[in-house]
């Protein structure tokens, strides 16, 4: 036990001293039991200040030390890390007296409540027990949920590194959104050219298990060792033997829309989503299918020559152990049906900026052709309308970051298909900050000669055959009426609602556009809070190609950091067993959320301190009070009680 | 002089605590009543925590956890739910007025309800008046 603390108060410049009379702090501790020394500094975080805590030590001969000065988010780690070089860590506190106290309380309250928030981080200290790290070992294995094109970098890279992965998609194909745009900004290279010869070299890695048409339904257990269920749908098609000849297809009855085109292409109920899909393999859709069964139909296992199709396939639980997770769930269009001023989108010529970009590309439903979808002639006046559900606090409030940039492409595209068309881009801001992106939109507003009209629509109606868009421009101040032929709404991007339960799964946090919560909105932008766990992609936020690429890589590399190592260090902040005292009456082993409190042969409990994450819900609800938490005991967190109050 | 209630507030590592240093990072204030002690999950928070702050004097226990489905530790935000239920009861038969024990949700990314509901907290312990069990 610690009998000669040192304090050490940081100023932090002006965040702290600014507001807490530091020397006082200082002085009210050197009174304190326990506390040998106390002292002030600058930034106690700067190498003289970690010089300084080094000297006191020796000098003073302390054998514990207090840092007072912001949360131990930021800087616990680094004191520790000084302090271990003399004595055990668990002999290094913190005083949160920054953000708990000197930014969020007025002069005359802060330093009160300072010097009991050291004072109590003096009772924590003096109760800790000197504690070795658990080691625990890891299994080099990572789960990537989500096969777009963060998935699909993040699996490549780690494979490369030579690590398993299993790659799970939902869909009946890898490539994700990427798959279905035709060009891509600001270069307009072919998006399927550029990601197939990937979506290729996943299927091929002999480090990648590619689970495609397969979900997450269960996740346990923490960094290092997780344990997940995940479920195999049945294709009724085994994908091995399919060689994807299409005689299935032709012979099956059942049309229906495909999703992949935005439900305006037909597919059959055997279908593959498109023609470069990986796997590649038929897969019957259960819902559409007449029966499953050779007395209904049957129609398309006559017509395999491969003996491909198996009706009395079942759905399998696959289960696998992994050491981390990466998440790139990817996003989704906000519906369009909320957008009660653009008519809910119910018109034809009224469409999502995905239903234009599929009929953009030459796999699409029109072939690559611009058609009126009412119609099916050529629209010579289109309206684009950006921020549709965007910055807007009625629908969502956050910028979706890329339609600025895809909308310019489309206007483009556009005036290459329809050269005597006519294209107007509503716009609030145009906010190009990647790499060549102002050059492209440059390029858009002066070569292409598209009208951009700064401002919001307020409405849109059908009028006979044209769709009239009532705006204002907003720099000229006047009324803009348009009737169009066709008009593109750039839809909201807003997380998939699949990424709200996979996130349930892992306890992440999601918010209001069902993106995930990172760690910290700047310097770990890629991490959970949770250890083990990591982002790509637009499952986070918004992003463009470039950008989820970046991330996916990032995620890989955190990945592979963790996979460096032969064992992981876990907190030795576990449940401890007063085993003489135990009455063995087996609550802590029903409660415990980790099966760590586990029944011995004499019916008394144990901790297994390798599977103990340390919460301490078995300490508060043992009914003889003989369950402790190093370092967290009830002695400890009752004298801090008695110091605050 | 007016009354300064002493609020003993038990935050949990993950989430309360993360969301008290988001409301400090963007600089929102709130009374100073408010002393905190961080555990690692709401659930270690022993109902005799509770009944040994009101002995030592404290008028109010605030306690602040992750949202229901959202606990670090799977469910220990559950089990304090339950927990701080019945503490209400106990609290009440002991001539405690059960206000004075808090129960919050607050994610890491919630500086603003942290600082709102401690204000909260600290408002209406002032309107009930020193705990009866005060020395």
């Amino acid at each position: 036990m610690a009998r000669r603390i040192g304090v050490f108060v940081c100023h932090c410049g002006v965040n702290i001293a600014g507001v807490v009379d530091v020397e006082r702090v200082a002085e009210e501790l050197r009174k304190y039991p326990g506390v040998a020394f106390a002292t002030t500094y600058q930034y106690m975080c700067s190498d003289p200040g970690q010089n300084l805590i080094r000297q006191k030590i020796e000098e003073e001969n302390l054998d514990a030390v207090i840092i007072a000065a912001c949360s131990p988010a930021m800087h616990e780690e680094t004191f520790r890390s000084v302090c271990k070089e003399f004595f055990n860590p668990y002999r290094c506190e913190m005083a949160n007296i920054r953000e708990q106290c000197s930014w969020v309380h007025d002069k005359k309250e802060a330093t009160e409540k300072a010097i009991k928030l050291v004072k109590a981080t003096v009772e924590k200290l003096r109760g800790n027990e000197d504690l070795m790290p658990i080691f625990v070992p890891i299994e080099k294995k990572c789960l990537v949920i989500g096969g777009g094109i963060a998935g699909i970098q993040a699996a490549l890279d780690i494979a490369d590194a030579g690590y398993k992965v299993i790659l799970v998609e939902k869909e009946a194909s890898i490539g994700g959104r990427m798959a279905q745009l035709s060009e891509t900004f600001p270069t307009l290279d072919c998006s399927q050219c550029i990601l197939t010869p990937k979506m290729v070299a996943v299927a091929r890695h002999p480090n990648i298990k590619l689970m495609a048409y397969s979900e997450v339904i269960d996740i346990s257990g923490y960094v290092g060792n997780f344990d997940v269920k995940i479920l195999k749908k049945p294709r009724y098609v085994d994908e091995d033997a399919c060689t994807v000849c299409g005689d299935c297809e032709k012979a099956c009855p059942v049309i229906i829309p495909n999703e992949f085109d935005m439900e305006k292409k037909p597919r059959k109920a055997i279908y593959i989503p498109f023609p470069q899909a990986v796997p590649s393999t038929y897969t019957i859709d259960r819902e559409a299918c007449l029966g499953l069964a050779p007395l209904t139909c049957a129609q398309c296992k006559d017509a395999c020559e491969a003996n491909a199709i198996n009706y009395d396939m079942q759905p399998k639980i696959v289960e696998e152990r992994v050491g981390a997770i990466i998440v790139a769930t990817g996003y989704d269009l906000y519906d369009k049906n909320k957008l009660v001023e653009y008519g809910y989108g119910e018109d034809d010529d009224i469409i999502t900026s995905l239903e234009f970009e599929r009929m953009l590309s030459a796999s699409g439903p029109t072939g690559g052709e611009i058609i009126k979808p009412s119609t099916g002639k050529v629209p010579k006046k289109v309206v684009f309308i950006q921020c549709a559900g965007s910055r807007d606090k009625q629908h969502m409030p956050y910028c979706s970051s890329i339609c600025c940039m895809y909308t310019a492409k489309h206007a483009l595209l556009y005036k290459h298909h329809v050269p005597d068309g006519e294209a107007y881009i509503f716009y609030i801001d145009i906010r190009a900050t990647g790499k060549n992106y102002e050059e492209f939109i440059a390029r858009v507003m002066e070569e292409e000669r598209i009208n951009y009209i700064r401002g919001k629509v307020a409405k849109i109606y059908r009028e006979g055959d044209k769709i009239v868009v009532w705006g204002v421009d907003t720099l000229t101040g006047k009324k803009v009426e348009i009737k169009a032929d066709l008009v593109v709404l750039a839809m909201a991007i807003v997380g998939r609602k699949e990424t709200k339960e996979i996130a349930k799964l892992l306890k992440v946090a999601v918010d209001d556009g069902n993106f995930l919560k990172e760690s910290h909105p700047k310097l770990k932008p890629v991490e959970a809070l949770s250890r083990g766990i990591y982002f790509a992609g637009c499952a986070q936020s918004p992003k463009d190609i470039p950008a989820a690429v970046a991330q996916a890589s990032a995620a890989a590399s955190k990945v592979l950091a963790i996979f460096s190592k032969d064992k992981l260090e876990k907190d030795p902040l576990v449940a401890v067993v007063d085993e003489d005292r135990c009455s063995g009456c087996g609550v802590c082993v029903s409660i415990c959320p980790y099966g760590a409190m586990q029944r011995q042969p004499n019916g008394k409990a144990k901790c297994i301190e390798a599977l103990c994450e340390g919460c301490g819900t078995c300490a508060a609800a043992c009914p003889s009070n003989n369950i402790e938490m190093r370092n967290y005991k009830d002695e400890q967190i009752e004298k801090m009680i008695e110091v605050i109050v | 002089m007016s009354f300064e209630p002493k609020i003993v507030a038990f935050l949990c590592n993950w989430c309360a605590y993360a969301g008290a240093d988001m409301a400090g990072t963007s600089r929102l204030k709130y009374p100073a009543n408010v002393v905190p002690i961080k555990v690692m999950c709401s659930g270690r928070v022993d109902p005799e925590f509770i009944i040994d702050a009101f002995e030592k004097g404290a008028d109010g226990v605030f306690i602040g956890g992750c949202h229901p489905g959202d606990c670090h530790y799977v469910n220990g935000n559950y089990r304090t739910r339950r927990r701080v239920k019945m503490m209400k009861k106990l609290l009440e038969e002991m001539g405690i007025n059960p206000k004075r024990l808090r129960l919050e949700w607050v994610s890491a990314t919630e500086g603003q309800k942290f600082a709102r509901v401690i204000e909260e907290f600290v408002n209406e312990i002032k309107e009930l008046g020193p705990s009866p069990w005060r020395k």
